[in-house]
């Protein structure tokens, strides 16, 4: 499992989730914190592609031997596309939070909402 | 990383399949003793099997001695010390299981004509009987399998109740100590879960269910003691609050064996309580199973329970027992037949064995015990790592916290449980209740010796002494048992859950 | 009295010094004396083993039991031999006495056992995926049922009326707290009416519910009734009886999503109707919605094979409310004896076993239709059980007239079926021998002589 990182150019979400945007479209996944609070991912319970998600609110939910997390939605927008690597390998989401463990991909709904989140630092100071 | 894959496994790992071998049998069936006619004229062929089940194909000698050494692999409450908490693992006396298998029991079929099971029914009444008079309520229903089974017959009660009365309620209150079959439950039962807090002493956040209790609530469900294993001195507060809103108030009987004839749920003001049979009434428990869960209510609920009902019936030949099906406002069944009636010889046995009396004691020395080894596990050298995590006398149960153990010696609560599998003893329950951090819940029962609340001490201590001076043995233990620390997430990201054949 | 406590006078003095209180009152402190009993227990006194043993012996003799009479009796749980060896495992207290295996490095036997439990359902059903078992045969309807309506939230489901009254009446029950509708299916000829279940289907049902056999005993046409059901995207469950799998097309293989049933007749007891088991079997893709436990193979850290409870967070424990099911205490120890019995059975045995039934159930519906005044209720095949009609007699007093010859005639399909209120249920068993059926048609043939004797026709019908 790698080391500690929050990586420069991501928006954090306080209930440990990153957004890496790319103009009209973003990247969402589970940050370093989250998946070593959760321990060894065994399972990913993907939303459907074309599924709206809300900012805030849950689109998918991550599991640990002997615990389940909701995946709360750093922004909100339309599902374009999952992670399937993730069916077979979900411990991608341990080894490489910000890379080959990425969940979906969202059309966004609204770019201000992009306002409300958080640069790694802020979000590390929140992590105290 | 991933483990080598298991291959030849070795004798004593292999399957029942594996053992099977083309044409060994065990059954030989009775002859067949009327005119043979062709299957096809029984039963059209597009109907019949093409290929059967593979199952295994053994010899008798094969399947008992493949059997006998796999229960080897276990661990059992008749041979070492169990304190499983909130299981309630006391023995099990053996007297149950010879009359459990008498044949007018074990061969009864449960349609049987009512006139030719009155020993049965006389049996179930009289356990009705002794349960609603433990419970401090009138009326009992013995059906449910379980206790989880018994709460969904206690929230369906409630809902039943409720739109007898025209109200649609949509929340049932249940405290964050709560046993995850609670909420569970609630769900299942079409309602909506809401937590309400637990207060320092470790009851029932007052002020927080003051604040939750509205009109919307149809019931608060609770254990008392709680699963911290203490009793809340608030409750008849707690059900004035409750009964003030119209709501129900539902006693999860998990924790039944503190208070056997020392006080009553239907006393402390519940209206509806569940029973494990399988915990304060010895119902081995199977190896998770069988149990039975049934429930007492007060006489504003009686109208709703499940049919059938067992009810006693005196004319100019006596008395006699009949099955009730006629319950207009019954909820209806909750299963097939009328309950795990091997379950409620073993319990009514239990009950008839001690009496008044002796269930009294039974709880008290329970509530001794308890307090008993939580005061050897308050002496130095254990408490410093594992305090206990509220500080009062207990009831039959205690919560201790592997927190600073974790801080201090580098081991949590889960490498002392699998320590403790090396010195013989099963770990109490671990990582409940979720309030306490890294929380170890403990409960002897009444039925251990001095002595082995003593021993199950000292080791904890000698475990602790031990990972001081290395927390490594602790943290790759168990190494005596038949197998060592298991990968579970293998097991769950790859489910083999049957074998492949 | 018996308490199995071992604490003396001088025990407990130790241990009140050691606790630091005077009396066992004390620790009862926090109890608010208002709230105290108060009183011993309304219960009788405590009594010794001896005398405990006489009483239960004297109540267990005032049931008529299969031990004491030709039993015909089944609708839902049946006679069947219980080998010996059964006896002897399941009471070794290595698997009578622990808990849910939550400490799976000293649970290898009740996980191992429950794993190959799990093969043993998965074969005789022909679905891929089974869990270690469920309370009991309606109840495991009702949680079929609970999976359907997590899965697809359709407000309805069809349950057809050959389904045992129980299981719809559990389903019913159930079905009104989490919020779906149930609705019947009839029956034609004694088997489900595929039009009339093709006109009530529609894209909001959930789920379509049959038994196999039916509870009249028909064998149905289960493959036609699926593809049915299936073509609006309803989840098809089936309650089997076990033992007919021997012979009949396991569900799996005829469309079915959920296998459930009731496993008493695989190695367990009547017991008055409990405990049993129920077996909960579905389509691979509901694996992680399943209800109860489930064993799964792994390896240890020394890369040995080794069992653990799998797939945890579909419990109650871990996700709560959003539990997947209730079910906490599964029917482990009965489970047991249910993988011993398809175990001693054998590939062979439970074929042959099957065939034995189809022969003498063939047998005895021929030798009873043949009496004058008995007629078959429907023409369907069967496989162990069978429905007769007893026109214009009081089913009632006749089966009252057989019981006093020590024969136990069946099922009075009145209790539950208005329709067939002049209808007799009977079911066999390898127990039961030509000889048996034999002097059960001569029996059945005299009490309706008398009866029709006794009363003028059509009374009681």
């Amino acid at each position: 499992m790698a080391d500690a990182s929050y990586p420069d150019g991501l928006l954090y979400h306080p209930e440990h989730d990153w957004a890496q945007i790319d103009g009209e479209t973003a990247t969402f996944g589970i940050t370093w914190f989250a998946q070593d609070a959760l321990g060894e991912v065994v399972f990913f319970d993907p939303p459907q592609v074309g599924v709206q998600v809300t900012q805030g609110e849950s689109y998918a939910e991550v599991e640990s031997v002997k615990a389940v997390s909701d995946v709360i939605a750093p922004l909100s927008g339309e599902i374009v596309e999952v992670n399937a690597d993730l069916a077979d390998a979900p411990e991608r989401i341990n080894d490489d939070p910000y890379g080959e463990g990425w969940m979906v991909k969202v059309k966004l709904a609204d770019a201000g909402e992009q306002q409300g989140l958080m640069d790694a630092a802020a979000y590390q100071a929140q992590l105290g | 990383m991933t483990p080598a894959a298991p291959t030849a496994p070795a004798d004593d790992q292999r399957t029942i399949y594996e053992r099977s071998q083309p044409g060994r049998r065990a059954f030989v069936a009775p002859a067949l003793d009327v005119p043979a006619r062709p299957l096809d004229e029984l039963l059209p062929a597009r109907l019949r099997r093409s290929a059967p089940a593979r199952l295994p194909e053994v010899s008798e000698p094969e399947l008992v001695r493949h059997y006998h050494r796999l229960s080897k692999r276990n661990f059992d409450l008749d041979t070492g010390f169990y304190p499983l908490g909130s299981c309630t693992m006391k023995h099990n006396p053996k007297l149950h299981e010879r009359v459990a298998a008498l044949p007018g029991n074990a061969r009864l079929h449960p349609l049987q004509d009512e006139r030719r099971a009155q020993g049965a029914l006389e049996l179930m009444w009289n356990l009705q009987e002794a349960l609603g008079e433990i419970a401090g309520l009138p009326h009992v229903s013995l059906q449910p399998s379980a206790g989880s089974h018994g709460e969904l017959a206690g929230v369906l009660l409630t809902r039943a109740y409720h739109e007898d009365r025209g109200e649609h309620r949509t929340k049932v209150l249940t405290p964050d100590t709560a046993h995850g079959t609670n909420p569970a439950t609630v769900t299942m039962a079409g309602y909506e879960v809401v937590k309400v807090g637990t207060n320092a002493d470790g009851g029932v956040d007052v002020d927080d269910l003051r604040a939750k209790a509205d009109e919307q609530v149809a019931c608060l469900m609770l254990t008392n003691p709680s699963t911290l294993g203490l009793f809340d001195p608030n409750i008849a507060e707690i059900a004035e609050i409750v009964h003030g809103v119209g709501a129900t108030l539902y006693y999860d009987g998990a924790n039944l064996n503190a208070i056997m004839g020392i006080t009553r749920p239907g006393d402390m003001g519940f209206d509806i309580v569940h029973f494990n049979l399988h915990k304060s009434f010895t119902q081995p428990h199977g190896g998770g199973g069988p149990g039975a869960g049934p429930i007492a209510v007060s006489e504003r609920i009686e109208p709703y329970l499940p049919r059938p009902q067992v009810i006693r019936r005196e004319d100019d030949e006596g008395a006699a027992f009949l099955l009730d099906e006629e319950r207009p406002k019954s909820i209806g069944k909750l299963r097939g037949f009328q309950g795990n009636y091997g379950v409620f010889v073993r319990s009514y046995a239990y009950i008839r064995s001690l009496g008044a009396e002796g269930l009294r004691e039974a709880s008290e020395v329970a509530v001794l015990n308890a307090n008993y080894l939580l005061a050897l596990l308050k002496r130095a050298g254990v408490a410093e790592y594992l305090p206990v995590a509220y500080d009062r006398l207990c009831m039959h149960e205690f919560v201790l916290s592997g927190a600073p153990m974790k801080r201090e010696l580098g081991i949590r609560t889960l490498d002392l449980a699998k320590r403790l599998l090396d010195f013989g003893v099963h770990p109490p329950t671990v990582y409940f209740p979720l309030l306490v951090d890294e929380a170890l819940l403990i409960e002897p029962t009444e039925t251990e010796t001095k002595e082995t609340l003593e021993r199950f001490a000292e080791i904890v201590a000698a475990i602790l002494r031990e990972a001081a001076e290395d927390p490594e043995i602790a943290r790759n233990a168990p190494y005596s048992t038949p197998v060592r620390r298991l990968d579970e997430a293998r097991a769950a990201k790859q489910p083999v859950i049957r074998q492949p054949l | 009295m018996s308490t199995y406590t071992s604490a003396t006078d001088a025990d407990r003095r130790a241990m009140l010094d050691a606790i630091g209180v005077a009396s066992v009152e004390e620790l009862f402190a926090d109890v608010p004396a208002a709230l105290r009993l108060g009183r011993p227990l309304a219960l009788p006194a405590g009594m010794a083993e001896q005398e405990v043993y006489e009483h239960l012996k004297e109540l267990a003799g005032r049931n008529v039991s299969c031990e004491d009479e030709i039993s015909f009796l089944g609708a839902g749980m049946y006679d069947h031999y219980v080998p010996s060896l059964i006896d002897t495992l399941t009471s070794r207290s290595e698997f009578l006495t622990p808990y849910t295996p939550y400490q799976p490095e000293i649970s290898q036997g009740g996980l191992q056992v429950m794993f190959e439990y799990q093969t043993a359902i998965s074969e005789l059903t022909g679905l891929p995926v089974s869990n270690a078992s469920v309370y009991e045969g309606p109840s495991a309807v009702g949680a079929a049922a609970y999976l359907a309506k997590l899965t697809n939230g359709r407000p309805r489901v069809l349950a057809s009326r050959g389904v045992h009254p129980h299981s719809r009446e559990t389903l019913t029950t159930l079905a009104r707290g989490y919020g779906q509708t149930v609705e019947e299916v009839p029956l034609r000829d004694g088997a489900t009416d595929l039009e009339a279940l093709t006109a009530a289907l529609s894209d909001d049902v959930s789920a379509v519910v049959l038994q196999q056999p039916n509870f009249l005993g028909a064998v149905e046409d289960v493959a036609a009734l699926t593809a049915a059901a299936k073509a609006v995207g309803a989840i098809v469950i089936c309650a089997c009886d076990p033992i007919p799998l021997g012979v009949l097309e396991p569900p799996g293989a005829q469309g079915v999503d959920i296998a459930v049933g009731e496993g008493q007749t695989l190695g367990n007891r009547l017991d008055f109707g409990g405990p049993s088991f129920g077996f909960f079997a579905a389509a691979q893709e509901h694996i992680r919605k399943l209800p109860g436990r489930i064993a799964g193979e792994t390896v240890d850290v020394d890369g040995k094979r080794g069992f653990v409870l799998t797939l945890q967070t579909r419990e109650q424990h871990i996700r709560r409310e959003k539990a997947t099911s209730n079910i906490c205490t599964a029917q482990a120890l009965n489970a047991l004896a249910g993988v011993v019995y398809l175990g001693w059975l054998g590939r062979q045995g439970l074929v042959e076993l099957g065939e034995l039934l189809l022969q003498r159930t063939a047998y005895a519906r021929e030798a009873l239709c043949a009496i004058e005044g008995v007629e078959p209720l429907h023409e369907q095949p069967v496989v162990r059980e069978f429905a007769l009609r007893l026109p214009g007699v009081d089913v009632d007093a006749v089966v009252e007239r057989l019981a006093a010859e020590g024969i136990n005639a069946g099922y009075r399909l009145g209790r539950t079926y208005p329709e067939h209120a002049d209808g007799l249920l009977v079911a066999l068993t390898e127990r039961r021998t030509r000889a048996q059926i034999d002097r059960f048609a001569e029996a059945l043939a005299g009490a309706l002589a008398a009866e029709r004797g006794a009363a003028p026709a059509g009374v009681g019908a």
